[in-house]
């Protein structure tokens, strides 16, 4: 398989993932998308890395999944506080910013 | 330790620290006696550290400390510092002696007040001496500028001492806006000069000044606006209004700024600066005519005024006429000279007519009489004072005053030499006047007892306590000694005066007392007979020659409707054009703050909306 075929893969799981971000009406849902989108980043980086056979995309991969972890803990995190406060983690009641 | 600018610096900076000590801890204003106590000890170390700076610079060296204070990138655009010559330590003798001698003086004087504003007094007392002193030692215009105002401030907060008084607030306002006519023009000229010379220092400037090379065009313009500044501060004609209303401040305050240093720091000026204003005889020649009808003219206004201190301040103004006029003549040592004589008598008059206050409780000289009695000091100090600054031979005022006359005749001014010797006729008249009706005759059928107040009427009035008598009797030995110095020691003059001009000054002076003794003891001429056959002038002096007036139209018809058309324009105008531009800003605002969602998921539309923005202008074809 040539390297369209992971691009086209990674496109269409960023796209499935901010699909999921502007649709999900629920914050963990949101949290997944963001998940998604960062994914198919990192097959994007892995990609390129075989394909041009540089290591630096291998590299940069390598520190975006603890990254990516550590944003999901917090993300969680902060759904729960949220959750706590407000009984609710449902996005659009979560407007106090309103101008 | 030979440098005087030592000694003057430490003079300088004495009051200024019992200023701030004073200033900032608060406590110890507020007791009074010891922030007084404070005050007075500073005070002494500073007179002894000015004559200390005397001693050095007395033989006609000078010393100039300096420190730079405006960076610019040619040096320091201006500096700070002292300059102690033979001129300013001489004043700076006169500033410190005055200031400590009243303050001991207002310890008695001001006993009566309540401790806090005691302590006030205080604390603007060692402010007006460092002020005065900076004015004095300045080395440049621009610190001789800063310390000028900051005695105006002195002055203006020492006249509305007792601000609960509606006269004494509404004084303080007057001396300050009057004067402060005069310092836009001394600002003006300063900087005028500035962009003429490229310097603000006095040395530099004098350097300039005698190699010749300072521009003449436009000069006398600069040196008319220094006079205009000079003017307003040493009271000359038509600033000289403000200085009888200052009266409204406690006495010893008139003795030490209104009478013996503040105000003659225009003339100080002058002295000092001389040399600028020799390259520019117009202005002199303005300077002396005024300087003389000044005189003539605040002479002639004493001589109807009944309250004691109002004559005094007449007299003050028409003696710094005196002055003027021999600066403007060309002879700037015979103006200083009387303005360290007349500093010395005329402090002592006013502390003496403040000792007559302080027992009688009226300022009306009709309200006294006959207090050669009840008061012999204060009686014996007061004619020694009057018979200075008459001009009677032995006494201070004698010989300086006779300089000024022969000063002005000799510069060519034989017109207001003139007026000048009728100024000294009216001087020896008015202020003989006062010491008849005062200390002599019988006492005043009604004395005023309704302002008598506390002091009881007119039974219990005696000599002032040792607090106020010791500086009346330091002043008076002075008076004398001062007189018979000039007498022995003649200082050589720098002009030939003729041989009847002292005849000619001693004959109008015993002329004037001789009448004021007709008029006012034996009753030989009736003063109202007196005052008839001088009816349109009295009526016009009353009116105080209607300048006050004058003044007050040029207020109400000019500068009051003209602050009102600048007020409607800076009201309806240009608060109105920044009003609709914040009023549609507001507007604005509002209707924006709907983007605003506070949904996140909105955000993300719009960062997606960004980049999809982006993306296109980047492929957008060129």
């Amino acid at each position: 398989m040539g390297l369209g075929a992971y691009l086209t893969l990674a496109a269409v799981l960023f796209a499935i993932g901010f699909f999921g971000v502007v649709t999900r009406r629920n914050t963990i849902g949101i949290l997944l998308g963001i998940e998604l989108m960062l994914n198919a980043v990192n097959i994007n980086l892995v990609a390129f890395a075989r394909f041009n056979a540089d290591v630096v995309g291998m590299i940069f991969t390598a520190f975006t999944i603890p990254i990516t972890v550590a944003e999901v803990a917090l993300g969680l995190a902060i759904v729960i506080l949220i959750f706590r406060m407000k009984r609710t983690v449902i996005a659009d009641h979560l407007d106090i910013l309103r101008g | 330790m030979t440098d005087p600018a030592f000694p003057a610096l430490l003079a300088l900076l004495l009051p200024a620290s019992a200023f701030v000590v004073l200033g900032v801890v608060a406590p110890l204003r507020r007791l009074g006696r010891p922030a007084a106590f404070l005050s007075i000890v500073f005070s002494a170390a500073a007179l002894v550290a000015a004559i200390g700076a005397l001693r050095l610079a007395g033989g006609g060296g000078y010393s100039v400390w300096l420190w730079s204070w405006i960076p610019a990138e040619a040096g320091p655009l201006a500096t700070v510092g002292v300059l102690a010559d033979g001129d300013s330590a001489l004043m700076l003798v006169l500033v410190a002696l005055v200031s400590f001698l009243v303050q001991v003086y207002s310890l008695g004087y001001l006993s009566d007040e309540g401790m806090p504003s005691f302590g006030r007094y205080y604390a603007y007392q060692s402010l007006f001496a460092f002020s005065m002193m900076g004015l004095v030692l300045a080395p440049n215009f621009v610190q001789l500028f800063i310390c000028w105002e900051l005695v105006g401030l002195c002055s203006y907060l020492l006249i509305g001492y007792w601000y609960t008084k509606p006269e004494a607030a509404r004084a303080a306002v007057k001396a300050f806006w009057i004067t402060k006519a005069g310092d836009v023009g001394l600002l003006i000229g300063i900087v005028l000069l500035w962009r003429q010379a490229g310097t603000f220092d006095f040395l530099e400037l004098l350097m300039l000044a005698d190699a010749g090379v300072l521009p003449l065009a436009g000069l006398g313009v600069i040196t008319f606006c220094i006079y205009l500044g000079a003017a307003g501060k040493s009271a000359q004609f038509p600033f000289h209004i403000w200085l009888p209303d200052a009266m409204e401040g406690p006495t010893p305050v008139s003795a030490l700024i209104h009478a013996a240093t503040m105000v003659t720091a225009g003339v100080y000026l002058l002295t000092r600066t001389v040399w600028l204003f020799r390259l520019t005889p117009e202005v002199m020649e303005i300077v002396a005519w005024n300087g003389a009808f000044t005189a003539l003219l605040a002479a002639v206004l004493a001589c109807v005024q009944s309250d004691i201190k109002r004559v005094l301040a007449y007299s003050t103004v028409s003696q710094l006429g005196y002055m003027m006029a021999a600066i403007g003549a060309g002879f700037a040592s015979a103006g200083f000279l009387h303005l360290l004589t007349h500093g010395i008598f005329k402090a002592l008059l006013f502390l003496g007519a403040g000792a007559v206050i302080h027992a009688v409780g009226t300022n009306d000289i009709f309200g006294m009489g006959g207090l050669r009695r009840r008061m012999p000091q204060t009686a014996i100090v007061f004619v020694i004072g009057t018979l200075s600054l008459a001009g009677v031979p032995l006494f201070a005022g004698f010989f300086s005053k006779e300089e000024i006359l022969g000063a002005v005749l000799a510069g060519g001014f034989p017109v207001p030499f003139a007026m000048l010797l009728v100024g000294a006729f009216l001087t020896a008249f008015y202020m003989f006047r006062v010491v008849f009706v005062t200390f002599a005759g019988a006492p005043a059928a009604s004395p005023a007892k309704s302002q008598a107040g506390h002091h009881g009427g007119n039974s219990h009035v005696h000599d002032a306590p040792p607090f106020m008598a010791l500086p009346l009797w330091i002043l008076a030995v002075m008076c004398v000694g001062a007189g018979t110095l000039f007498a022995v020691w003649h200082p050589e003059a720098e002009f030939e005066a003729p041989g009847w001009l002292t005849y000619a000054a001693v004959g109008v002076a015993l002329a004037g007392i001789g009448l004021a003794y007709l008029v006012y003891q034996r009753r030989a001429i009736g003063a109202d007979a007196l005052a008839a056959a001088f009816a349109p002038i009295r009526t016009a002096a009353l009116r105080r020659f209607w300048i006050d007036d004058v003044f007050a139209g040029i207020y109400r018809r000019l500068m009051l409707p003209f602050s009102r058309l600048v007020g409607w324009i800076d009201r309806y105008l240009v608060d109105g054009i920044l009003n609709v531009l914040s009023a549609g800003t507001l507007t604005a605002g509002n209707g924006l703050r709907r983007i605003q969602s506070g949904r996140a998921q909105d955000y993300v539309y719009g960062i997606a909306l960004g980049v999809l923005l982006l993306m296109v202008w980047i492929r957008w074809p060129r």
